[in-house]
Parts: C-alpha cells; structure tokens; sequence
C-alpha cells in the first residue's frame, strides 16, 4: 500500500479529524461544572430556614470546589424559590432535570416540599439526598433516597422517643397527655407518631386537634387543652404556630408539667430573640444545640463561625444552628459518596450510601434501608435560664438549651414546666 | 367540655379577635365595598406598616401604635399616588375592576419583595410593655396584646363609620358608589373623591399594621393568609357598610373563638365560611348591604 498516494491520506485526514474532535468534545464535557440542582424557600413561611440552609449548600459548594470539585470538575448550584408552596416544587425538579439538565438533585427545606418532589426522583430512579424531611419514603420506598434529619428508622416514631423517655423521667411519672398539631403533612405526621409513643406508655390521650396554619390567636385553644387536664402537652407547629401556642401558654398558663415536643421555629435566631423567656421551661426537639458536647462534631464550630460572619449582610438567621450544618452535611455526604464511586452512576452511589458510614460536620452518619438513620439521634432540650427579652447573645451561652435526651449527650435533667417560669 | 369559664373566656377573645379583624378590614371595605376597587394588595400594605412599626420600635422604642398613627398621613399620601396611576390605567379607559385584580397582584408581589430585600425574611415582633400584661375579672382574662388592639380598631371603625356618615366628604364617598353620573352632575369629580377615599382605605392600613405585629409577630408574606378573610368580612358586611362590616368581623371572631375552644380549631374556619353562606343565601347584599346592590 501507497500511503502516499490521494485517497489513502485522505483517508488518513478524515481518520486523525474525527479522533481530534472526539478527544477534544470529552475533555470539554470532562470540564463541564457538576450541576446539582433544587428547590428551596426563599421566601413563604419556611424561608427563615430554607435561606438558611442555602448558606450552608453555598458554603460545602465553596469548600468543595477550592478542592478541585466532584470528579476533578467544578460544582454549581442550581436553584429555584418554591416560596414555600408544595404546588411549585413538581414543575421546579422536572425544569431541573429536562431544561437545566442538572447531574444530581437534592431536596428543599421540609417534609411539605420534599413530599412533591418523590414521585419525579423515583420515576427517574435518581438519588435524593432529603434535608429534614418527616417519613417523606414511608410511601415510595425509593431505594435512593437519604435523609439528613437524624429522626431515626422509624422518623415519625423515633422523633418524639427521646421526648418521651425524658418526661418519663418527671416524678411522678405523667399519666396524660394533650396533643395540638398544624394542619400540615410534617405535624400530622410528627403528632402520629408521637400518638404511638404515647399508647406505648399507656398515657390517657385528653386532647387531641389540629389547627389551621395563620390562626391569630391560640388562647382559645390552650384553654380547651387546660380544661382537660393533661399531665403533658405535645404540640408539633411551625413556626407561626409554635409561636402563637408558646404566647398563649405564657399568657394562659397550664397545670401540665411538660410543654412543648415538635415545635419548629423555636430554634430559629429571630423567634428565640423575640420570645426571650417565655421560652423557659418548654422542652422541644433540637438537632445542633451551643453546649460544649456538640462542639465535638468536626468542623463545625469553624463553619458556623464562617456562617455568622455572612449571615448579617443577607439578613437571614444570625447564628445558623439549626439548618447550616446540616444543608452542609447532607451535600458532603453526595460529594463524598460521588467522588468514592468515581463515576456519575445513580445505582453505584446510592449503593455506596448505603454501605458507608460517613463522618461529617454533624458527626458520624449512617442510613438504613428506607434511606433514614439507622440509629436516630433527636435531641430533647428544655430552655432554662433565659433571662432578657430582646438579647440574641444570651442564646449562644451554654446552659440555655439543656440537653436531656440522648444520654450521651445530655447537659442537664428535666424538671418541670412551671418551676422554671 | 362545657364550662363557665371556657365559655366566658372564648366570648371575650371572640369578641377582641373580632376587633382586630374589623381593624384589618375596615380599609378595604373603603375600597372594594365603595369605590370597586379589588385590592387585593390590602394586607401586604397591612404588613408593610407592620414593618415600619417593627423597624421604629427595634432601634428607637417608639410605641408600635404612635408609628402606625403618625405613618398614617404618609400611608394616605401613597394611597393618593396609587389610586392615580390605577385610574390613568384603568378607570380612565372603562376597564372592569376585575382587570385592575392584576394590578393589585403585582403591587402586592412588589412590597413583598421590597420587605424580604430590606428585613429578610425571619419571623419579627415588637416590644412593648402592656403586650405581656392581663387584667383577670374572676374567672375571665383579658390579656392587653389582644385588648390594646381592639381599643385602637374600634376607635379607628367607628371615627371612620362616623366620617363615612355625618361628613360631607363621607357622604361624597357614599354618592360616588351609589351614582357617580349624579354625581359630576353636581360639578364633582368622582376622581378626586375616590383618590381620596382610597388614600383614607391605606392609612387604616398603617395602623392596621401597628394592631397587627403586637397580635402576632410578621414575617413579608404572612398577609396572604388574610386575603381570603378580609374580603370575606367586607361582602359578609355588606359592601360599602363600615358598620355591617364591623358586625360581619364580630360575627367571624366569635364564631372562630367558640368553635375552637368546643369543637376543635380546625373547625372554625370551615364554619365561619359557612356562616358567611348562609348570611349571603338569605340577604345577598350582606348583613347591612344596601338592597340592589349586588356587586359581592
């Protein structure tokens, strides 16, 4: 063979041109920043906590990339405002994933935002990584679905076990018990299974109602709930909520020696800062509390240093404790499962979640097969000692949100609502 | 579980809570009760002086209620400006009020942007010293976040059902519901009294907002919660009625009240709603609706 002669270079030409090309196409597209998209509120009733949490994801986004990224490749954050309405969040993930053609995607802030989101991410059998989401797999049992919220296997049942062992602990013992909840997925949700620990117990069940999210004022309902007696009072609200019933017991009063449960919004800078201490004596569920055992979790103290510095100019939550670590986290624990795996394979990664115990900002995670952890780790804490209205700074003392619940972490014991008002 | 107490209790926070509904409605039964005028914006502007009352009260101290009355003046200037650039648009060219609805939204949509940008968007309050207190008659409490509130709105109600009545400008408002043609007729514009009767309808919004951040704290979009209601309480009053839709906000509080201290809370709007059917199917034109007019 000439390979001189016109054809054959010819040939040669064509053959050097497509392998040019093809090497050239696939170290760009080896280039191309990983896209891992959500919805998030950003305004709406939830926005306190969801600008939050986007705080912590642009921060692990940050932190990952002076790393040198996924894969080698450069990680962007692609992202929607779902004004905390589930409504928007089905066209948000499908815009996503079909117009924005994002590699991974993770869930917004809460159960109600989560839940709207799980037919898409199964239908697609793509891992979900859920941030505080109650039970959201209870229904789909996605096999690649994870859940940060550290509620336990059972989420609706093990997020209230801890409570209930601590009131358990009060003497005597509680024989009865008042529930409250919002009208919403996450506090039905919360309060049945809160209703389960209960009948375990044996408690007599005095009260048992929902109320509609904007009611104006609680008064009413903590008189009915007074009226019937209750040793303990579980409430499970958001943050309108949990305020309004935190006010209309401050107002009201109550015979009951326990008060709280499933509050949201009271770990939230701004609320804390309001209520000041009419928060004495409630004990709620807490996920990151300032007592010096929490400053055990790697990397944390320095991240929520890092938050408290940009928080003020973006006028959310000054102090971060509730969400940022843990919108942190839930990102390490995809970036940590996607570059172990060396590969975008939706099947190998959540195969490797599930398989791995991993160490994060908020300590040591593990998932069992519904994609919740394995072991739950809810912590109850009961305000103590808040002396002064209208002073953030008291809050991040130690000795103000007493850990009662686990036992490994505990601060202090329970004692009842009244003496500490 | 009936007793004395709850029930005595549940009749006063009734009756408080019906008070601050008529103080949140009472503007727009100005607006959309006599001069048509679908703003749908009303809370938000609500929430916006609720803000200004936070922002005055967090860095001077001023009291919550001294802002919300001495912003009021400002709060009718902008309801001046507003009404202007909604009747140039719309009104001007014979456009239906339901066209103005769009209008509405996106000034709703701006001031809630506007306060997420300046306050963020976490939950607020204020501070003052009677919120905390309660007055207790035996077994009765009055607590003075709720009662302080419903001092102010009935004051605010009836100053305005008085001016509505017994002034001429009042009076002015009434004849331009009823016949604007009548009306230019007697060489007065029907313009110039609507830009100041809907200037009126926003400063009960400033004060509205003072009544409303010392009931609850607030956060930008917490007034889409009470869209529905308070355009519930104007037609259930009958439109254009200061005093029907005083009653109408009454009538809702008590329901809301009892419902939920006997019956559970989830029940009471369904049953308020329901009350609110029930008036409109045997009187349409509302508790003190003028009969003909069945514009709700």
């Amino acid at each position: 063979m000439n390979i001189f002669r016109l054809s054959n270079l010819r040939s040669l030409l064509a053959v050097f041109a497509v392998a040019s090309f093809v090497f050239v196409a696939t170290n760009v597209a080896a280039k191309d920043p990983i896209k891992i998209g959500f919805s998030m509120a950003l305004t709406g009733p939830l926005a306190g906590g969801g600008k939050q949490a986007l705080i912590g994801m642009e921060m692990w986004a940050d932190d990952i990339n002076a790393k040198g990224g996924i894969l080698g490749r450069q990680v962007d954050l692609v992202y929607y405002d779902d004004q905390t309405k589930a409504s928007n969040v089905p066209t948000i993930y499908a815009k996503l994933l079909d117009v924005d053609k994002v590699d991974f995607v993770v869930s917004g802030y809460g159960t109600n935002l989560i839940a709207p989101a799980m037919p898409l991410v199964k239908q697609r059998d793509i891992v979900f990584m859920g941030l505080f989401g109650m039970d959201n797999n209870k229904k789909w049992k996605h096999d690649k679905y994870f859940q940060v919220m550290p509620s336990g296997p059972d989420p609706a049942v093990d997020f209230s076990r801890a409570w209930f062992e601590t009131i358990m602990q009060l003497n005597p013992k509680p024989k009865s018990i008042a529930f409250v909840a919002a009208d919403a997925e996450f506090a039905r949700t919360l309060k049945a299974g809160a209703e389960v620990n209960a009948k375990r117990l044996g408690m007599k069940v005095t009260y048992n109602k929902n109320f509609k999210p904007g009611t104006p004022d609680f008064t009413p309902i903590m008189r009915a709930i007074n009226a019937t007696n209750p040793d303990v009072i579980y409430v499970a609200a958001y943050p309108g909520g949990a305020q309004g019933m935190t006010r209309a017991v401050s107002e009201v009063g109550t015979k009951a020696v326990a008060f709280g449960g499933g509050m949201v919004g009271l770990q939230f800078a701004g609320i804390m800062k309001t209520l000041g201490p009419k928060l004495n004596g409630i004990l709620n569920y807490d996920f990151y509390v300032p007592e010096p055992n929490m400053n055990l979790y790697p990397g944390v103290v320095d991240l929520l240093k890092r938050y408290q510095k940009i928080a003020p100019a973006k006028k959310v939550d000054l102090k971060g404790w509730y969400l940022a670590p843990w919108s942190y986290a839930y990102l390490q624990i995809l970036g940590d499962a996607v570059n172990a795996v060396g590969k975008i394979d939706h099947a190998a990664i959540a195969k490797y979640i599930h398989a791995t115990e991993f160490t994060t900002v908020v300590g040591k995670v593990r998932f069992g097969k519904n994609g919740e952890w394995l072991k739950g780790r809810v912590l109850t804490v009961q305000w103590q000692n808040i002396k002064k209205q209208g002073d953030l700074e008291q809050f991040a003392q130690p000795g103000i949100r007493k850990i009662m619940a686990p036992a490994a972490f505990a601060t202090g014991k329970v004692q009842p609502f009244n003496s500490l008002r | 579980m009936f007793s004395f107490e709850l029930l005595s209790n549940a009749i006063v926070i009734g009756i408080l809570l019906g008070g601050f509904y008529a103080a949140l409605s009472i503007g727009l039964s100005l607006s959309f009760g006599l001069l048509d005028i679908v703003n749908i914006a009303h809370p938000a502007f609500i929430i916006l002086g609720a803000f200004i009352c936070f922002i005055f009260n967090s860095s001077y101290g001023l009291d919550p209620i001294l802002v919300g009355i001495i912003f009021a003046p400002a709060f009718f200037l902008l309801g001046t400006l507003i009404y202007r650039v909604y009747y140039e648009s719309f009104e001007k060219t014979g456009a239906t009020a339901l066209r103005g609805l769009a209008f509405f939204f996106g000034v709703m949509f701006i001031i809630e942007v506007l306060l997420i940008i300046y306050f963020g968007v976490d939950y607020q309050g204020v501070q003052a010293e009677y919120i905390d207190y309660k007055l207790t008659f035996g077994v009765v409490d009055i607590p003075f976040r709720m009662f302080v509130p419903f001092v102010v709105a009935m004051i605010m109600t009836l100053g305005l059902q008085y001016f509505s009545s017994k002034t001429f400008f009042g009076r002015a408002m009434q004849a331009v519901a009823q016949d604007t043609l009548a009306l230019r007729l007697m060489a007065i514009d029907p313009s110039k009294i609507k830009r100041i009767a809907f200037g009126l309808s926003l400063a009960t919004c400033s004060v509205a907002g003072a009544l409303f951040v010392i009931v609850m704290p607030i956060e930008p979009s917490i007034g889409r919660l009470y869209i529905g209601q308070v355009f519930a309480i104007v037609v259930l009053g009958g439109l254009g009625s200061q005093s029907g839709t005083l009653i109408a906000a009454m009538l809702l509080g008590m329901v809301e009240s009892l419902i939920s201290t006997f019956f559970g809370p989830s029940w009471a709007p369904a049953v308020a709603f329901s009350a609110l059917i029930l008036v409109l199917a045997i009187k349409p034109t509302g508790i003190l609706g003028r009969v003909g007019d069945t514009r709700g």
